[in-house]
């Protein structure tokens, strides 16, 4: 139980997505204007990147690790098909955004019309397919990918909603012209995470 | 469009780090050092190429509704095959790069060019194209990686060229530097620069 808590608060705050290892960042750029639009996406990102991880730890650990085709044909117990696993981790990611999309469609259409066109979006977030490999990177057991999945959406949820929130007080100051939108919008994200590096004196 | 104009257009004038606001994550991760970001550059340049190739050679049998699965599918079997070559032949290089060679596959570099160019475009413009772009890419990540390498660490490619002080030399190194947040701040001095002698890319908000 400790370990997972620790593997949570890693997660959302020692090792946090976005500012961290600075992935889903194209997303985190684009989609950080206002705090509503950040907070939908960041929603959107925390279900999706929960869901994906556990699946493609079973997907790895049942299909693809080497060995893992004994409990088929104990003959197949020297195939290696990890290679393939990019190919798999997407395809479950690009599937399970689609199947989530018509989910939230049919059980809640208010969510969908809030979450609208950042839904198909996640499918190229590097933040979901990032979290599926360090998964494999670090060997998880299906409890520990689930914990691991939730709280690096989770960290990367926060981090979204803060920058979003800076951006939207930020229109008051002023900023040289050419270094406007996009320059400043990199430096706050530096600034932040030199804040969230603080963070990694914690010992867990 | 002229064909040079496609190869030099994302350079500066339409740089896909700098103004499309595409493929930033592994630009930040992996320019720590000037050898990994000139790999990385490279690998992104043949990926970007080969699935606007292979797009643009599918476009008319691609149904939209898929499309989306289909480029995914071109493009990840295109980095697995980078990162098995990789791999092979530059060992310590991908051990390194870690989990950032797969994540080509989400880079939206790809993605968007394969989009935005290779599905309406014939192949070997869209060849061509998918070079400019890498070449966009790398130079922003050499850049990056260059004054990231020389003043976090006084090397290039792992040579020495500023002596640091604990080898007897006068370079205190910038700690500074080797950290993430570096790479933010010179790709912000780098749109800086890159939009004050070219203010049309000048954006509001």
């Amino acid at each position: 139980m400790q370990e997972l808590l620790s593997i949570a608060i890693k997660a959302i705050f020692i090792e946090n997505m976005a500012l961290a290892f600075f992935l889903g960042m194209c997303s985190f750029l684009a989609v950080s204007k206002k705090v509503d639009t950040a907070m939908g996406l960041g929603a959107a990102v925390v279900f999706v990147v929960g869901i994906c991880t556990p699946l493609s730890q079973l997907i790895y650990a049942n299909l693809l690790k080497e060995g893992a085709l004994a409990w088929v044909d104990p003959s197949l117990s020297t195939v290696d098909l990890s290679f393939l696993r990019f190919l798999c981790f997407i395809g479950t990611i690009a599937a399970t955004v689609q199947i989530v999309e018509m989910a939230i469609d049919k059980f809640a259409p208010a969510l969908y019309a809030a979450l609208g066109v950042f839904l198909p979006l996640i499918a190229v977030n590097c933040a979901i397919l990032g979290s599926s490999l360090f998964m494999v990177e670090r060997d998880y057991t299906l409890a520990e990918s689930a914990v691991f999945g939730v709280g690096s959406g989770i960290g990367f949820m926060l981090a979204i909603v803060a920058l979003a929130a800076i951006r939207e007080k930020m229109r008051y100051s002023d900023v040289p012209p050419p270094l406007r939108g996009l320059g400043i919008t990199f430096i706050v994200t530096g600034l932040m995470a030199i804040g969230f590096m603080s963070f990694g004196g914690i010992q867990l | 469009m002229k064909t040079k104009d496609v190869l030099l257009d994302p350079l500066f004038d339409n740089n896909p780090i700098a103004l499309q606001v595409l493929g930033i994550c592994s630009a930040l991760a992996v320019t720590t050092k000037l050898e990994t970001s000139l790999v990385m550059a490279v690998a992104v340049t043949i990926v970007v190429a080969l699935s606007n190739t292979s797009i643009s050679l599918m476009r008319n049998y691609i149904p939209p509704s898929i499309r989306i699965i289909v480029q995914l599918t071109v493009i990840a079997s295109l980095v697995i095959v980078t990162d098995q070559v990789l791999q092979a032949y530059f060992f310590d290089i991908s051990k390194q790069l870690t989990v950032f060679v797969g994540l080509i596959i989400t880079n939206c570099i790809v993605m968007g060019r394969a989009e935005a160019f290779a599905m309406q475009n014939p192949p070997v413009a869209s060849f061509v194209d998918g070079i400019g772009n890498g070449l966009g890419y790398g130079l922003v990540l050499l850049v990056v990686g260059f004054f990231r390498e020389l003043f976090g660490s006084g090397k290039l490619f792992g040579v020495p060229v500023l002596p640091l002080v604990q080898d007897g030399g006068w370079y205190q190194p910038n700690g500074l530097m080797v950290l993430s947040p570096a790479a933010f701040f010179l790709i912000a001095v780098f749109i800086w620069v890159l939009r004050a002698f070219k203010p049309g890319q000048i954006t509001e908000d």
